[in-house]
Formats: structure tokens, sequence, C-alpha cells
């Protein structure tokens, strides 16, 4: 709140700097009373002036305010905000989504251990649509019960869109290694793309590619809180619009990358919009098939010793779900239709 | 929503009543059900607990349900505790000797989902037909099978015992 309340503040003074040069052609008009009128008129139209500015400025400072607020607030992470009955009363919503439009099949949801905390890890597709983000709380909240806390790591943006706070009711969260640990530690299960918008905007030829960008704090948020990972092989998002391109060069050059931590402004040709720069108003996404393909749980500990080398378990996970996604890809007989 | 299906089995009332009480065999006839697991100590009857999921489009669908009515050899009811509100019954009743008719109901939904909701139960209906007349039509065919083993085994007994 201190950031409307300074401006304010500031336009208040710059205001009462235009009454005060207008008081000061008082004295120096002593004598003139044609001058003086019109000192004095010129000064009721600059205290006129400044009030509108400071009014204009309170205004304007007060909506950046309260805009800026609204995103500190959607950047946090109460575990509270997750909202099981709103979950609950909107499955149905989220089914006929995924079962009408998607067609979703997902498989092998048993391989997430019945209980505890556990780190979902998943390739990500379909742009700003992404179709798991859908399917794949929607399958956990039935296979598990609406009462097993699951959370979802999301990009700052999306949190602060205005979708935002129906996001938090579903239990989706800020992306960042203190909130997921927050979770964790509750005992949830974590969901998280670690590639993120890179990948998500991947080009369509690009598809059957699982591309984490290099981003590994998700190992070790697995490792610190020795949490076994499940990886999660998502096929078909990549095929709801025809992505074109990230657009890395866009974001570097709008300056995107710096203050809205975005490497990429996508070019896609997608509905409605045809030429769609930027995807942020989203997009219609085309009934590609959806398959979801949930492997086997890794215990790192187990599987790489006591202290797991982050590089070597990157690439034993990023392989494994390579391995899954190609295996998926190759039962697809169409683009779009599956 | 509710669903309703039935069919006549060629065996006694008892024979299909013990095989549909036994959760051991659940996974065997109930098209769809990926899931029948026995929640607690108590197998079968008034108070059984079960976690079950059941296919429906593209999701798992169930929860934990608790049987609330089991009159023997007659009826059975269950209820949902968790999960997708549900509720269902198995009626049984004899028709004459070695003819039963069994009778399935089932009805479903989310509380407070409104009309989406309601669409959403429109749109699983024809799927959970479909499975609940393929688990009628599989527990017909296990069952009479089961009874045509009981009566060769009972023949086979008689031949051996008239020899010897």
């Amino acid at each position: 709140m201190a950031d409307p309340a300074t401006l304010a503040e500031e336009s208040k003074h710059n205001g009462g700097g235009s009454h005060g040069s207008s008081s000061g052609a008082h004295p120096s008009g002593a004598g003139q009373p044609p001058l003086q009128a019109a000192g004095r008129l010129g000064a009721g139209i600059a205290r006129a002036g400044g009030r509108a500015l400071d009014a204009g400025r309170s205004v304007a400072g007060a909506a950046l305010g309260k805009l800026v607020d609204r995103a500190r607030e959607a950047l946090t992470a109460d575990l509270d905000d997750r909202d099981p009955d709103y979950i609950r009363e909107n499955l149905p919503l989220s089914w006929l989504a995924a079962t009408l439009w998607y067609r979703a099949e997902v498989r092998n949801m048993g391989n997430v251990p019945e209980d505890g905390p556990v780190l979902l890890v998943g390739n990500h597709s379909g742009g700003n649509m992404a179709p798991e983000v859908i399917i794949l709380p929607l399958a956990f909240s039935t296979f598990f019960g609406v009462e097993r806390p699951f959370y979802q790591l999301a990009h700052n943006l999306v949190l602060a869109s205005p979708v935002g706070p129906f996001l938090r009711r579903y239990g989706t969260m800020a992306a960042s290694h203190e909130h997921a640990t927050r979770a964790l530690e509750a005992g949830a299960a974590v969901l998280v793309f670690p590639g993120g918008d890179w990948e998500v905007h991947r080009p369509s030829w690009e598809r059957h590619k699982v591309d984490l960008a290099g981003r590994k704090g998700w190992v070790k948020l697995a490792l610190a809180n020795d949490v076994p990972i499940v990886p999660v092989v998502t096929v078909g998002g990549q095929e709801t619009a025809l992505f074109l391109s990230r657009g890395g060069w866009l974001a570097k050059l709008s300056g995107a990358d710096k203050y809205l931590r975005l490497k990429v402004i996508p070019i896609s040709i997608a509905l409605p919009w045809g030429l769609n720069v930027g995807d942020l108003l989203g997009h219609i996404p085309l009934p590609a098939k959806i398959t979801i393909e949930v492997l086997a749980p890794i215990d790192l500990r187990e599987q790489f010793g006591p202290e797991p080398d982050i590089d070597e378990v990157y690439e034993h996970v990023t392989g494994i779900m390579q391995d899954a996604l190609s295996g998926l890809a190759a039962e697809r007989r169409f683009p779009v239709i599956g | 929503m509710r669903l309703n299906q039935s069919i006549v089995i060629a065996a006694p009332p008892k024979l299909v009543w013990d095989y549909i009480t036994d959760p051991a065999n659940v996974l065997h006839y109930m098209s769809g059900v990926t899931r029948w697991e026995v929640v607690g100590e108590q197998r079968t009857g008034l108070g059984a607990r079960y976690r079950m999921l059941i296919k429906v489009g593209s999701a798992e669908v169930g929860g934990l349900i608790e049987v609330v009515e089991f009159t023997n050899e007659r009826d059975m009811a269950w209820s949902s505790v968790t999960g997708v509100d549900q509720r269902g019954r198995w009626r049984v009743r004899e028709l004459g000797p070695d003819r039963t008719r069994v009778e399935l109901r089932f009805a479903y939904g989310v509380a407070g989902s409104g009309l989406v909701g309601y669409l959403s139960e429109l749109v699983a209906a024809p799927g959970l037909g479909t499975h609940m007349r393929r688990s009628l039509q599989q527990l017909k065919r296990q069952v009479e099978n089961q009874r045509l083993r009981e009566v060769a085994e009972r023949r086979r007994a008689e031949r051996e015992g008239a020899t010897a």
C-alpha cells in the first residue's frame, strides 16, 4: 500500500507547487489591477489544473497499487486457498472438457503412491491452453478423491491473470522452491512442469520431444524433501494449434525476459485469432486426442545412492520420459485425431 | 441420474447372492470397474466398506462406499462416503426353480454442480448403461457356468457312488 500513498503524496506536492507559483505572481503584480485579475484567474486555473492532476495521479496510483497488491497476493502460497468442495463441484466441468473435447485417456494413475508427499514431474504442451492442466488434476481428484491434497506449480503470470483466483482454489501455486516445500512438508502431492513456458510453446514439429530446458530445480526439491518422483508424460497437446516459434528473440527485444520472467513470446496459428502472437488471451484449442501416461515412481536415494548426482538424475528421468513419450507418439496415427 | 438394468439368470437366488456379495468376484464380472478393495476388517454384509473406481469417459471415478442395506438373498444397497455421489442396489428375486431375476440400480451425480453437473450425468449415462448391461451379462455367464459345474460335480459324484 506504500506505493499508491507515495504517489498520491507526490501529486499533492506537485499541485501545491503550481499554487505557490501563482501566489508568487501576486506581489509582483501589485498596483496593476488588470494584471492582478489575470494573475488571480491564472492562479485559479492552475489550482483547478493541479487538483485535476492530483485526482488523476491519485486514481492512477491507487489503481497501480491495487494491481501490484493483487499480483503480490497472487504470488503468495497459502495452502488453505485450495478448496476441495469447489474442486468437487467443478469435477463435472473438467470431466466434460476432458471426455468430449480431448477424448482424454489417463493411464496408470495407480503408479502414484497411495499416500504421502510425492512430486509429479510432467512435460508441458499446448501453449497457454495446456490440456494436461485440466486433465491431470481431474484424473488425480477422481482417482484419489478431492480429500487428498494436490497442488500444481504455475508461472507467476498465470496466477496474476484474471483466472488466477480460480486456479488457486484448485491448488495452483506460484512456482517456487519455498511454496513446493511447504506443500510437500504438509504431505501433499505436487505437480510441476519444469519446462514451463519454454517447453509449452515449442514448435509443433517438436511435439514428441521432452524439453525441460535443463531446469533441475525439481531434482533438488525432491532430494531436499526426500520424496519420490513420479514422471508424467502427455502426448497430443502440441497439436491443439500450429505452434510456429517460441519467439525467444521477441522476448529479449521487448525486455519481457527481464521484467516478466518470460523467456518466450510465442507465435502460433490458432483459433480464433489466426496469427497469434504472445497467446496472452489464450486460444480455442483444437480437439486433439490427449493421452497421459503416469510412469512408475522413482525413489532417488534408493536408485542413485545417499547423495545422488543432480545431472545424472535429470538425464535419467528425462530419458525415461522421452522413451515413454516416443512410445505414446508411435501409437498415434494422425495428428489431432490421435 | 438413475440407471436400471436387469437380467434373468438360470440359477437359484442363493448362488447369485453368494456370487455378488463376495468382493473377490467383483472385478471378474463388473465391467469398467478397475478397483474394488475391502476397507477395514469386514469383507461383506451391512457396514462393509470398499474403495472402488469405475472408468467413466476420461476418468476413473469412485471413492469409498459403504453397504447400507443387506437383506439376505434379496437386497444389497450401497452409498458413497467419499468421492462422486452414488447409490447402488442389487435386487435378487426368485422367479421359479433355478430362475432368478437380478436387477442392478445405480444413481450418481455431484451435489452442487448445477446445470453442468446434470449435463455431465446425461453424457455419462450411455457409457455407464453399457457397463451395467455387460456386468449383468458377465454375471449371468459366470453364475450359470458355476451352476453347471456344480450340477456336473453332483452327477459325477452320483455316478461314482453308483459304480462303487
